[in-house]
């Protein structure tokens, strides 16, 4: 099976605080590959690393075999890595739209946008609704569709998602993972998937890695993490 | 009645060239975020630019395009070279040097070019079909290129795509760039536009008000009161809130305050809009859920 990305002894620093201690963790095309872990275990600074983006890194990152350690942020954008960040990067001035639009701004394809855009709208019927709004005024768990939509309107071939469940409440969070599975489905997009919530992270993923203070600790199917005694006491409360 | 009517006349003159200052004020804030009080400054120097050439020889219109061309490249190269290394700075900081550089291309243009008055030709004959009794072929004309601005600058951001990245960039700059926005570019553009925005600005006013360092001061202050006024995030309100300045600057001057206090005006607006109605007559609201 083809590695869409492949990290080898990546470590990243805030400043002088060094946080990601040497990992090395791989996604497979088309799978969903889930990063778990407690607050602070540097699951979002793993996401950040991969894009260069705010931290130091050092160590090799492999996308589609190909070098990007040393590749700009909005380079390995354009190159068809979509980061859904955390705090879900809203544009809150511009419309749900707009919003839309920006994630495929270095498309020229008009036709196949319109059809994306409706695509999305068919994933997320909320957004349809909220199409001319400003998207500040869109509730959580709207915006965190939007960004995941926005994400995809690029067609990127990997799609890194930080907490999409952070500060939603339960039954939008099992929504939004409902539509994350159709999107594994339809989409030719590979997911590496953050959460703290591990229970419904595992039943979205193929494999998972769990990340405990900058190191990987554990890696295996998701069948094999939720068995795990470790895994279930500390991180599924059984 | 008469003298009414003239007045009215006289402030949308004005006030075509308030507006076209006002759009190259929205034009970096719409990129930035900042207002750029050298933006006067950088035109009073764009239209010596543009003196300098005609001096030269050169036809009107050619030094006009020149002047525009380089007052971009200018405007472009003053983002990267100053603005570019206080991207993290504190908004004070930032005030400090827009007020650094109006003073800089002040002494600039004044140790080039003199203080002495210069005159500065109208690219609009006297004489053309469009003259009247009522306005002059250039003040028709400014009027006139004030709203090609307009038009050009909201279909700009309102139906291109780059149009709507550079609001983005300007909005959220870490979100744009994990869309794969290169938002150093587009600041740099967007000086550069706002820069040849003001260039034009000045040759429209250089010919009424007469070319010299200090031409702009009172201009930027009206127009930046008219960008408030229509809100500082919207070219069209920008425009009418420019050609409303103008006209109110005008009639009070006449009937109210006299021509001595005109200026006060145009402050007095400015702390009124701030007072009352901050996102000005047309300007969003952004409203932001926590």
């Amino acid at each position: 099976m083809t590695r869409v990305l492949e990290i080898k002894g990546l470590r990243a620093a805030y400043g002088a605080t060094e946080v990601l201690h040497g990992i090395d963790l791989h996604v497979d095309e088309g799978r969903v590959t889930a990063l778990l872990g407690a607050n602070g275990a540097g699951k979002t600074t793993t996401l950040r690393a991969i894009c260069h983006f705010q931290v130091k890194t050092s160590g090799s990152v492999l996308f589609r075999g190909e070098r990007v350690d040393s590749v700009s942020t909005e380079q390995i954008a354009a190159l068809g890595v979509g980061h859904v960040p955390d705090g879900r990067g809203t544009f809150v001035g511009l419309t749900t739209e707009e919003n839309l639009r920006l994630g495929c701004h270095a498309r020229r394809d008009r036709n196949a946008v319109a059809d994306d855009l409706e695509r999305m709208f068919t994933y997320f019927p909320r957004l349809k609704e909220r199409r001319t709004q400003q998207a500040g005024t869109l509730s959580g768990g709207e915006q965190q569709m939007l960004a995941i939509a926005r994400a995809l309107m690029a067609r990127p071939s990997l799609l890194l998602l930080d907490e999409p469940s952070f500060g939603l409440a339960p039954l939008v969070v099992k929504d939004i993972f409902a539509i994350m599975r159709r999107i594994r489905d339809e989409e030719k997009v590979s997911i590496l998937l953050v959460e703290q919530n591990a229970r419904i992270a595992l039943e979205l993923a193929d494999t998972a890695y769990l990340l405990e203070t900058g190191r990987i600790v554990k890696s295996g199917t998701s069948a094999e993490l939720r068995n795990d005694d470790a895994v279930r006491r500390a991180y599924l409360g059984q | 009645m008469e003298i009414f009517v003239q007045q009215v006349i006289a402030g949308l003159t004005t006030g075509g060239i308030y507006a076209s200052v006002a759009l190259a004020l929205v034009m970096i804030y719409q990129a930035t975020h900042h207002v750029n009080f050298a933006q006067g400054e950088m035109a009073m120097f764009s239209t010596f630019l543009a003196w300098a050439l005609i001096q030269a020889g050169l036809p009107y219109w050619a030094a006009f395009f020149a002047t525009v061309v380089v007052s971009f490249v200018l405007g472009a190269v003053v983002e990267f070279a100053v603005i570019r290394p206080l991207h993290r700075a504190p908004e004070l900081s930032v005030v400090v040097v827009f007020i650094g550089l109006l003073v800089i291309f002040h002494s600039i243009a004044g140790w080039i070019f003199g203080t002495q008055i210069k005159e500065f030709p109208t690219p609009f004959a006297k004489d053309a079909w469009y003259a009247s009794r009522l306005m002059s072929a250039h003040q028709v004309g400014t009027i006139f290129v004030a709203l090609c601005l307009v038009a050009a600058l909201f279909s700009f951001f309102r139906y291109t795509t780059l149009g709507l990245t550079m609001r983005a960039a300007a909005q959220n700059p870490a979100s744009s760039r994990l869309l794969g926005i290169n938002v150093g570019r587009l600041l740099m553009l967007g000086w550069g536009l706002a820069a040849a925005i003001g260039a034009v600005a000045g040759m429209m006013v250089a010919p009424v008000v007469y070319l010299d360092p200090s031409m702009m001061i009172g201009v930027l202050i009206y127009a930046f009161a008219g960008a408030l006024i229509g809100g500082i995030d919207n070219p069209v309100g920008a425009v009418i809130g420019g050609f409303l300045v103008g006209v109110l600057e005008n009639l009070i001057g006449t009937y109210v305050v006299g021509t001595e206090l005109k200026l006060s005006v145009a402050l007095v607006l400015i702390v009124g809009v701030l007072v009352v109605r901050p996102a000005g007559l047309f300007g969003r609201r952004v409203v932001q859920r926590v």
